[in-house]
């Protein structure tokens, strides 16, 4: 591999990692992000049997 | 009559259950077999570097715009109790028409799914193939005869059969199992799925990964077939090619090719081994071949290689299919989509770039050297020459079968997301239960499927719905999302809807790029690919895809190719049924605009 090839690999490499790094950090340290919303699926058949257990 | 403020109806309750599974749900439909073997491929035939600049500049004005409003738009069809690509248009864009124009981001969905499920069950078979015998195959002669009869290459009707090793009961396993999940709903299917399948898939990659690039030069009679020369074949900027003269086109035609000058001493790949099969040609024939080096700069001016990593955005991404769309438009209205959009689209490019292109062409190079990798496809390199390396491989067969389950996984988690706009739009439209909707989608999914199954010489009938569907269509209604957004909403309003509830902020500089730059772009590159690769301009003819469908005089004669011809028709009756369901919608007519909803 040529020192053009390595750098463009780093690069590369080094971009996609970093910014899957920053989103998840960012996804985790926003208290809004990690909260857990109420699912809520009238037509499935869990859920139907969710409603009728109620 | 429902209005803007009017609250969801129907089929709207279904939600997603959190945060974390919407972006992996999103990443699992964007994740598929193009991260891990059709990506390495492009690169590698583009000399690395200059691709991944075109890939780079096109995920910025392309990728990431379309992926934020397809985001944004969903949300605010969802907020407006719309969950399909008709509905969602229709509440957004006050043009009568638009809820026609909204079937295509259905028919996408639903044409690619009735052949990716079929690649899909490749992806098992080989996989339970591994894991129960192994392949032993001496050549790739016998890995590609294997895969051949595997699919039924040889004759229409050829892979309708049933065995371990045949794909009849593998194409029954993955219709089932898609069905079975997306019959589960939303967050209890397709979410969970994704929440397991996608860290998995990811962890299984890694492994594989520190395998691929722990082989080192494992035939000490070839040093030039190394990890190193894998990844510099796929990364180094220069490409070098040998290539013959065409009397018949008045052009010169590469018929080899390499990207590591001086490097690869000795190997026929290099450029030592190019030079001397030019002088053999030349004795032969005198001016009949020459080697040919491509700078990174020239490689750059040519539009086959845009072309190339524009696409390859679209399918990586999952960009103007209409799932983005129809997953989007599940949230709440204060549901952040900036964040999570970026989040989805960051985790498929890891898997793309950081796993698939370190993985496929470096492990194939390491058994074969540059020759036998050099201008191959994404289905030869995956199903012909991996199977050998896995066999030469140290416990190939574990990483054999864990490389196939990976795929199956990646195929997997893009089948789900490719049923349920469909499911959502016959619920919308129809006022269907979720069984039934899964029940009817079944039913014509199953048509199309058994057709490409059927079909499969040559593969006749998948690549043809894959360049129509897959790629025509996809160009289309990219451009038409884009232009909603920025254009009849307007990019002020996009923006002010995009950013409510958003955990960050779209630079502003994406402004202009929407409004102007992504359009521009898109124009650009479907004006290029029409001319380039359906007309046939500079020389090369009419495609192969147009004369399939009107036949050809020269330079062979051939009549319309039936399967071509039917599986067209399939795409066109696919979309007038569903248009004359939308035009039946009493919803969709009845809707409102409000005022502040833009021009119309």
């Amino acid at each position: 591999m040529t020192t053009g090839g390595w750098i463009i690999m780093i690069i590369s490499v080094g971009s996609v990692v970093s910014l899957l790094i920053g989103c998840v950090w960012k996804v985790l340290t926003t208290p809004r992000e990690t909260e857990h919303l109420r699912g809520v699926n009238t037509h499935t058949p869990d859920r139907d049997r969710e409603i009728s257990s109620n | 009559m429902a209005t803007p403020d009017s609250p969801p109806t129907q089929a709207s309750p279904e939600r997603w259950s959190s945060r974390w599974g919407v972006i992996l749900a999103v990443a699992g439909s964007a994740v598929g077999l193009g991260n891990y073997l059709r990506f390495p491929g492009l690169a590698a035939k583009y000399g690395g570097g200059a691709f991944m600049l075109a890939y780079g500049i096109s995920f910025l004005i392309i990728g990431l715009p379309i992926c934020w409003a397809e985001w944004t738009l969903g949300r605010m069809g969802g907020a407006r109790g719309f969950n399909s690509a008709p509905g969602i248009l229709n509440a957004l864009w006050k043009w009568p028409g638009a809820k026609y124009v909204g079937v295509i981001g259905v028919v996408i969905p639903l044409v690619i799914y009735m052949y990716y499920v079929y690649i899909e069950a490749w992806c098992l078979g080989y996989a339970v193939n591994y894991l129960f015998s192994g392949f032993q195959f001496h050549d790739v002669k016998e890995s590609t005869a294997f895969f051949d009869a595997f699919i039924g290459a040889s004759a229409n009707g050829a892979a309708l059969h049933f065995g371990r090793e045949s794909v009849g009961w593998y194409v029954l396993i993955v219709m089932l199992l898609n069905y079975y999940f997306i019959f589960r709903g939303l967050s209890q299917g397709i979410e969970r799925f994704c929440r397991y399948a996608l860290p998995a898939l990811v962890l299984i990659a890694l492994v594989v990964l520190v395998r691929v690039l722990t082989l080192g030069t494992p035939d000490p009679s070839h040093a030039e077939r190394s990890v190193a020369n894998g990844l510099g074949f796929l990364w180094n900027p220069d490409k070098v090619e040998l290539q013959q003269f065409s009397p018949e086109t008045g052009q010169w035609v590469p018929i080899h090719e390499t990207s590591d000058p001086g490097l690869l001493s000795g190997d026929a790949g290099s450029v030592a081994g190019l030079e001397e099969r030019a002088a053999l040609l030349n004795e032969r024939v005198p001016n009949s071949a020459r080697v040919r080096v491509y700078p990174f700069w020239e490689q750059l001016a040519k539009p086959d290689l845009w072309l190339a990593a524009a696409s390859q955005i679209f399918f990586s991404l999952s960009v103007g299919f209409g799932v983005i769309l129809n997953y989007a438009s599940y949230l709440r209205k204060s549901d952040d989509v900036v964040l999570s959009g970026l989040t989805a689209t960051a985790a498929n490019e890891f898997c793309e770039v950081a796993q698939g292109g370190m993985i496929t062409v470096p492990a194939a190079v390491v058994y074969f050297g540059v020759a036998g990798v050099a201008g191959i496809g994404a289905y030869d390199l995956g199903f012909k020459v991996l199977p050998m390396v896995f066999v030469a491989m140290p416990a190939g067969r574990v990483f054999g079968f864990l490389f196939f389950f990976l795929l199956f996984l990646a195929a997997n988690t893009s089948a789900l997301s490719l049923l349920q706009p469909g499911v959502a739009f016959l619920e919308e439209a129809l006022e269907l239960e979720r069984k039934r909707s899964v029940a009817l989608l079944a039913i014509m999914t199953m048509v199309g499927t058994g057709f490409v199954w059927y079909c499969s010489r040559d593969l006749k009938a998948l690549s043809t719905l894959d360049f129509w569907a897959g790629t025509l269509l996809i160009y289309i209604f990219s451009t038409v999302q884009i232009i909603l957004f920025a254009w009849i909403i307007g990019v002020d309003r996009g923006f002010r809807e995009a950013h409510a509830g958003a955990a960050i902020q779209i630079p502003r500089i994406f402004r202009c790029v929407m409004r102007f730059l992504c359009p521009a772009f898109l124009l650009a590159v479907f004006v290029a690919w029409l001319g380039i690769k359906v007309i046939g301009l500079g020389g090369q003819g009419l495609s192969s895809y147009v004369t399939d469908l009107i036949g050809a005089d020269a330079p062979v004669s051939h009549p319309p190719n039936k399967v071509a011809v039917a599986a067209v028709g399939l795409i066109i009756v696919l979309m007038m049924f569903l248009a004359v369901i939308t035009s039946g919608v009493k919803r969709y007519h009845d809707y409102v605009h409000h005022d502040e909803e833009g021009p119309s």
